[in-house]
């Protein structure tokens, strides 16, 4: 059996056309509505509650706890102060990453570790010498993301805390109808947003106080679907899809650096020894090989292209993941990895992996795509990602 | 002499024989195979051993038959059926078990029951031997260079070899280092932590060997075991519909369909050898029969100093032969049931039952197992891989009814005393208590038992000590040392007499690879 989720009891009754999905070994819903429309649009228009409970999360604490992160992950420990919220991907001994998630400073002396993958092993590996505690808190520990412009007003109804003052990736420790709660505002959808951390005994009980104070605001239960659009928008990676976990690749082809996936920004290469310094070092030094960015998909190339078969474009409410070759002078210069078409910015979008030099902003390059069984090629431009991000994620 | 004149006769209907006799049919040789029983198959036989009830009586899974076996052959149109065997329960001293399922996320939460940690490295672990399997995967498919010989096709297959050790990178080629020399149990130890989960992977660096998990050396064989693949997925077990007999049966129609000719109940005595040369083979009903060339399916021990007179051979290659171990280790036994076992870990029906229950508790379970047999007697409780293959395919036995395989080690070869009637009755029942521990309601649904000692393995199929693998799978013993070094390419001293048993590289299970490359290099020979 897979497992579920402890908003089980509540999600289930909802899911309307059991469309589930497989998360991290959950059984979660793609959507509640037969398709994710009305649960992207509350992304973006109102607030949407979304189960990210699948998350693997760890608590580690202890006087080497700091020590051991600073060793994994490619940002500064010595800068995260109490309260506050790391985004960051870890790396191998080459430089290749393994995974992306967060690091919350729950206190002086503990953090919180979330991962897509089970990491605990390699903290393990990592805590060698040190003097830290590692627990394994994923099931314990539900989750629940609470995204869109309204999200602000539903939560600070609900737990009474000034939440205007919760800056970007910082977090709170308060209290949703005596149910204590961490809040932190962070989410994986580019819009204002914050990500609830609750004892999963009480997973429930919250889910409720949070329907009835967003009710009034338009709050709406949003699966995978929704999420997915959301977060090519914002041009949030995804392991496994985006790029492979360099635990999981097959072959060294498969494996990215962080400069590979635009995380560049998150490798402080002054600090401290950590994992795949020397090769980020290195790697910095002449210049990755391979840029992921944004590509525009020409509308009017696209609908050309149907129309040469007769047919009005065909564009779908779900957001793909499959790998497609990216083309420039009738040579494949990289791959599409995930992609969909925006309702919000009307636009087709993808994330694509581009060898160097061909992912500088505004190259114009071509996508495959398939129209009435036939491969095609349609006109895209590079962009900078992300492709959405409003003022209201970080005021 | 009869007046039929062949142009290869396979002495042996074993699955390699038949193999090689396939291939050499399908270039057009005018193919005889001779089989001493009333039935092809060797160890890959299925038998009505009690009235309904069929058993694959020896070999009872199949992973690594070769692919290229499979398309070259068309297998599938000759009956080939490989139904999926896909979980293995062990049951734990406690009461409690560990199963590992076919899917990926039911068996990360099973194993996170026990240990986190091992779950994560599972993940890694998996990856690893993939690409071990990989690593050693273009050695089952090449006839073994010898790295002491200056022949051009000797270097050119050990400059291909070296390039492909070379591509592998460091941490490839030392994890591929430590699988050829360290014992299982250490090499698993510096993966995972949960005992029963180190015994049930280091199951299956034992099998056919007598070796214990934390000797040095089993751990290749882990390996070994590891390679199988299905449909290109390694790992993947499966089971013939119809028995382990139905996999032969399907490369004889093979064999068949190319104009090969097979008779049963034709036992060789020798092989004729004039002038150094073979010229055919004497049937012990006295009726000799002709061919150009004579392959011999048998292990190395027949094939060298039973079908033809070591006379003829090198002195250093008679000894070398002597030399080589076979120390059958294994034991069988069939049970036909009037109904399930109920396993105290999951009683009732269930999911279990449809896959392998394997009894291997702990490290120390298995190397105490190994323990009885290294002072001469069978392990008083055994190491066991139990399966119902009635419950994967309902042909096996009547309605309701059903028949388990219990592959059981050690049962050494050279029991103290040797084997008779009561020591194999006594074996039987170690067995059987061995596993009411686990199920104890097994003993009331006994309808009828088949035990075989690796005594009953040589007397019944020829098979030297009752070794399953025409000899082990040690280290000394494979690859350009299998059978012995300088006659590891299937030829032998006598001109036109070949070998093309698991005894020859790349070795035992159902596998197929040591007749195919045997009738290739014929082929090459004699072109």
């Amino acid at each position: 059996m897979l497992k579920t989720s402890p908003f089980h009891p509540r999600t289930s009754a909802l899911v309307r056309a059991q469309t589930w999905r497989r998360w991290a070994g959950y059984q979660m819903a793609s959507a509640y509505d037969p398709h994710p429309d009305r649960e992207y649009a509350a992304i973006r228009n109102a607030a949407a509650l979304i189960d990210v409970s699948p998350l693997y999360k760890y608590r580690i604490t202890g006087p080497g706890a700091a020590r051991l992160l600073d060793r994994m992950i490619t940002r500064d420990m010595a800068k995260l102060k109490a309260g506050q919220v790391y985004y960051t991907p870890w790396c191998d001994a080459e430089g290749k990453v393994i995974d992306d998630g967060t690091v919350t400073r729950l206190s002086e002396s503990a953090y919180r570790l979330t991962s897509a993958d089970s990491s605990l092993r390699w903290l393990h590996l990592n805590a060698v010498g040190l003097s830290v505690e590692i627990e394994d808190i994923s099931e314990r520990t539900a989750a629940l993301s609470i995204q869109g412009p309204l999200s602000r007003d539903i939560l600070s109804r609900a737990t009474g805390a000034d939440l205007a003052s919760l800056k970007y990736f910082r977090m709170i420790e308060t209290a949703v109808r005596g149910i204590p709660v961490a809040v932190s505002r962070t989410g994986y959808t580019g819009d204002l947003g914050y990500e609830i951390w609750v004892d999963a005994a009480r997973a429930v009980p919250l889910w409720d106080a949070l329907i009835e104070a967003g009710t009034p605001f338009g709050v709406t239960p949003a699966g995978v679907w929704a999420l997915d659009i959301a977060r090519i928008e914002a041009g949030l990676i995804m392991m496994d899809v985006d790029y492979f976990s360099s635990h999981h690749a097959l072959i060294e082809a498969r494996k990215s650096s962080p400069y590979e996936i635009n995380l560049g920004w998150a490798v402080s290469p002054d600090k401290g020894p950590f994992n795949g310094r020397r090769a980020l070092a290195a790697e910095r030094a002449r210049g990755a090989a391979w840029g992921f960015v944004g590509l525009e998909i020409s509308w009017d190339s696209f609908e050309r292209l149907f129309a040469a078969r007769g047919l009005p474009p065909q564009i779908s409410n779900v957001a793909w993941r499959v790998s497609v070759p990216v083309y420039k002078d009738g040579r494949q210069v990289g791959y599409a990895t995930s992609g969909c078409w925006s309702p919000l910015l009307k636009k087709s979008l993808a994330l694509a992996h581009l060898r160097a030099p061909h992912f500088k902003p505004g190259s114009p390059v071509k996508v495959e795509v398939t129209v009435e069984h036939r491969r095609e090629l349609a006109d895209a431009v590079v962009r900078k990602l992300p492709f959405f991000d409003p003022e209201r994620k970080k005021a | 002499m009869s007046r039929e004149r062949y142009d290869a006769i396979v002495i042996g209907g074993g699955h390699n024989g038949l193999v090689a006799a396939a291939y050499l049919a399908r270039a057009g040789r005018k193919t005889l195979v001779l089989e001493r029983r009333p039935m092809i198959g060797g160890a890959a036989v299925t038998e009505e051993v009690f009235p309904g009830f069929k058993f694959s009586v020896f070999s009872y899974v199949v992973s690594l038959l070769r692919p290229e076996i499979i398309r070259d052959l068309d297998l599938p149109k000759h009956g080939l059926q490989i139904l999926p065997l896909e979980s293995t329960v062990t049951p734990l001293e406690n009461g409690d078990y560990l199963a590992s399922w076919s899917d990926p996320d039911e068996t990360r939460r099973e194993l996170c029951r026990h240990s986190p940690r091992d779950a994560d490295a599972a993940v890694v672990f998996g990856r690893l031997m993939h690409h071990m399997a990989m690593a050693v995967r273009p050695i089952l498919g090449m006839v073994p260079p010898d790295p002491a010989s200056l022949s051009p096709r000797d270097l050119a297959g050990l400059l291909k070899l070296g390039g492909h050790f070379r591509s592998l990178g460091p941490e490839r080629f030392h994890a591929l280092h430590k699988l050829m020399t360290m014992s299982s149990a250490d090499y698993l130890d510096e993966w995972f932590e949960f005992d029963a989960l180190k015994a049930t992977k280091s199951a299956s660096g034992i099998i056919g060997t007598f070796l214990g998990p934390r000797s040095p050396g089993s751990a290749y064989v882990l390996l070994h075991h590891y390679m199988g693949e299905i449909d290109g997925a390694f790992r993947a077990w499966g089971f013939q519909k119809g028995g382990t007999g139905a996999i032969s049966d399907s490369i004889a129609g093979a064999a068949r369909a190319h104009g090969a000719e097979i008779r049963t109940g034709a036992g060789v005595e020798r092989v004729l050898v004039k002038n150094g040369r073979a010229t055919g083979v004497a049937l012990s009903s006295g009726e000799e029969i002709a061919a150009s060339l004579v392959v011999s399916g048998l292990d190395p021990r027949l094939t060298f100093t039973r079908l033809v007179d070591p006379k003829e051979l090198p002195g250093p290659l008679v000894e070398g032969i002597r030399r080589y171990k076979f120390r059958g280790s294994s034991g069988k036994v069939n049970l036909a049931l009037s109904g399930l076992p109920n396993f105290t870990c999951m009683p009732g029906e269930g999911p279990h039952l449809r896959g392998a229950m394997s009894i291997s508790p702990s490290i120390e379970y298995l190397e105490r197992a190994y323990d009885d047999a290294k002072y001469g007697e069978f392990s008083r409780h055994p190491y066991m891989d139990i399966v119902i293959p009635s419950m994967i395919d309902p042909g096996m036995a009547p309605p309701g009814k059903h028949v388990m395989s219990i592959f059981v080690q050690y049962a050494p070869y050279a029991v103290n005393g040797g084997w008779t009637d009561a020591k194999r009755e006594a074996f039987g029942d170690a067995v059987v208590k061995t596993l009411a521990r686990y199920a104890p309601n097994i003993e009331s649904l006994i309808l009828h038992r088949q035990v075989l000692t690796p005594h009953d393995i040589e007397r019944i199929t020829g098979l030297t000590e009752g070794n399953i693998f025409q000899g082990e799978l040690a280290l000394q013993q494979l690859f350009f040392l299998r059978p012995v070094p300088e006659w590891a390419k299937y030829r032998t001293p006598i001109h036109g007499y070949w070998q093309c048993g698991a005894g020859t590289h790349p070795g035992g299970g159902i596998m197929g690879a040591s007749g195919r490359l045997a009738a290739l290099e014929m082929l090459r020979g004699s072109s």
